[in-house]
């Protein structure tokens, strides 16, 4: 792979992280359950969708730690160089 | 109210093992002010973590959290995930990352001192610190006064006012003053672990006596039927996305918070803090706030100035735990406190005291000042939480604790800025911080409007914030020592 492709490649991957965060805070709050009274299980239906969505949160932060785009959101290279 | 010998003797307990433990820290501790504040950039994830989230809980998790949820539903829940488990989560890393990584690189010890020499501007250091400060002090002296008022409850008025609060407050200058920052956060774990485990024996117990989780929601639903669906009453979706993100951007300028961003021992410590943001939050704050819910159903009658969590469990659990659950809140609140009392003394030392007043104080001379300046500052919120309450000029200070959060957001933006926008002057700053501040604190103070648009006036004030120090920045000239590469950006 030469330097465009792998620059182009992260460039990809930023923006998809980007756009995963923006999707965790848009339905942090489940909208389109809204006014909805549905209780599943002893719980009302949009507790349980907090409840998957904290988990879901926590496995996407993990996997954004673990991958390349962690360091690169803050440009750690340059501030480690000084 | 329970028996006032047991009562007292788990306070008791819970104190003393809070000092020992505070005793512990002291042995390991040297005599620096990087020591003293950030426990010498050791901490690892599970302190880390823990004493982040103490830190954060004050008495709202277990009181006004669940009176919140008591009256109006427990919608809040979701206001808490967004707010703490993701947008929190997020500035985590994008602020707490990057002030790690730069701290680490040039030995800052707080935000004033970290953009006053990013910026070369000992205005600018003085300016944080000064707003950090007039927001910390009366905050302080809320969490005094909750956990005053949280022993006369428990003792039923055997303990008075004055007396608890003054317990508590030589018990936190003993161990924060003795150990510094690596005693508050061995007692945060303790107090973090601590509450998270009572408030769990708490639904399972109020679960079992009311016949389970359905007939808990059942009675809800059937006694306020509008706290099942989503929304509705108080909660507007204007009003929970401004109070989540209000909260989260005040969160990460709150100089306790802000501070812990330079604690990790390495990077890893951060990276596991932040997955994990969100799972505690899920288990900490869904229970307390649910119990808080299901009491409309089982008719528990809350007076006016009464907690509705305690209440709860004089009625549904023994004495004894209802006592412990008490103890667990006053462990909040005193964890958010004395990790405030050192980061307040932290501020004042290192960005008014030395840069002010004794620039050539040596290292070990900061460390002493830093130990007095927690007694001192301890001691006069403690004064002033005898004082407020009858009316005089001292009141101001109650309506600043309450809204020091969005005190403290008005810096995240231009805070941002500074870390990712290689453009932004010494001059922006200051602009940026001191408009949003005044305009903030207009609105606190004066008969100005709530909202503008439905959206509340702290969101404003936030923008205001951003354009203000981009617009400064845009017309000034860096001045010849700021330097951008600090931060890794450099300048346009």
């Amino acid at each position: 792979m030469n330097d465009y492709h792998r620059v182009m490649t992260r460039t990809r991957s930023d923006a998809l992280w980007i756009a995963a965060f923006a999707l965790l805070v848009a339905f942090a709050v489940p909208w389109f359950l809204w006014g909805d009274a549905t209780v599943v299980a002893g719980l009302p239906l949009w507790l349980w969708w907090h409840v998957g969505w904290m988990a879901l949160a926590s496995v996407a932060f993990a996997a954004f730690a673990r991958g390349g785009a962690w360091d690169r959101g803050v440009d750690a290279e340059v501030i480690r160089r000084g | 109210m329970a028996d006032l010998g047991v009562s007292l003797g788990v306070v008791v307990g819970y104190l003393l093992v809070a000092l020992v433990i505070g005793v512990l820290a002291y042995r390991l501790t040297d005599r620096t002010a990087e020591d003293y504040y950030l426990a010498s950039r050791s901490v690892g994830t599970v302190v880390l973590l823990f004493t982040t989230f103490a830190t954060l809980l004050s008495a709202f998790t277990f009181f006004g959290g669940p009176n919140l949820a008591f009256s109006a539903g427990p919608e809040w829940i979701l206001v808490m995930g967004l707010m703490d488990g993701i947008l929190f989560a997020l500035l985590w890393y994008a602020i707490g990352y990057k002030q790690w990584l730069v701290g680490r690189a040039h030995g800052y010890v707080t935000l004033g001192e970290m953009l006053g020499d990013r910026f070369d501007s000992t205005a600018l250091r003085g300016l944080v610190a000064g707003v950090s400060l007039l927001w910390l002090f009366p905050y302080v002296m809320l969490q005094q006064i909750g956990a005053g008022q949280a022993l006369v409850g428990l003792t039923d008025g055997a303990v008075p006012y004055w007396a608890g609060a003054a317990l508590i407050t030589v018990f936190m200058i003993a161990y924060v003053g003795l150990s510094g920052l690596r005693g508050v956060a061995w007692t945060d774990t303790l107090q973090g672990v601590f509450m998270l485990g009572v408030i769990w024996l708490a639904v399972a117990w109020i679960a079992s006596a009311a016949g389970g989780i359905s007939a808990l929601t059942a009675g809800m639903t059937d006694a306020a039927p509008e706290f099942a669906s989503l929304g509705g009453g108080l909660y507007s979706p204007q009003w929970m996305i401004a109070q989540a993100v209000v909260i989260a951007f005040g969160v990460a300028a709150f100089p306790q918070v802000n501070q812990r961003f330079f604690m990790a021992d390495r990077v890893e410590t951060l990276k596991r803090s932040f997955a994990l943001w969100p799972v505690l939050v899920l288990l900490l704050f869904v229970p307390a706030f649910l119990l808080g819910s299901w009491a409309v159903g089982l008719g528990v009658q809350v007076p006016d100035g009464s907690n509705v969590l305690p209440i709860l469990l004089n009625e549904y659990t023994p004495a004894w735990f209802a006592a412990l659950v008490i103890a667990g809140a006053l462990a909040a609140m005193m964890s958010s406190s004395d990790s405030m009392l050192l980061s307040g003394s932290s501020y004042f030392t290192r960005d008014l005291y030395r840069p002010l007043v004794a620039p050539d104080a040596s290292d070990e001379r900061e460390g002493w000042i830093g130990r007095v300046g927690v007694a001192v500052f301890a001691s006069s919120t403690f004064l002033a939480s005898l004082l407020v309450g009858g009316g005089g000029g001292l009141d101001v200070l109650v309506t600043l604790g309450d809204t020091a959060f969005g005190g403290y957001a008005q810096l995240t933006i231009p805070l941002i800025l500074a870390l990712y926008w290689g453009g932004t002057t010494e001059w922006g700053m200051i602009g940026g911080v001191a408009s949003a501040e005044a305009a903030y604190l207009a609105h606190v103070f004066l008969p100005l409007p709530a909202t503008y648009l439905t959206w509340d006036f702290a969101l404003w004030c936030m923008l205001l914030s951003l354009v203000a120090t981009v617009a400064v920045s845009t017309v000034t000239a860096s001045a010849p020592a700021e330097n951008a590469e600090k931060f890794g950006v450099g300048a346009d």
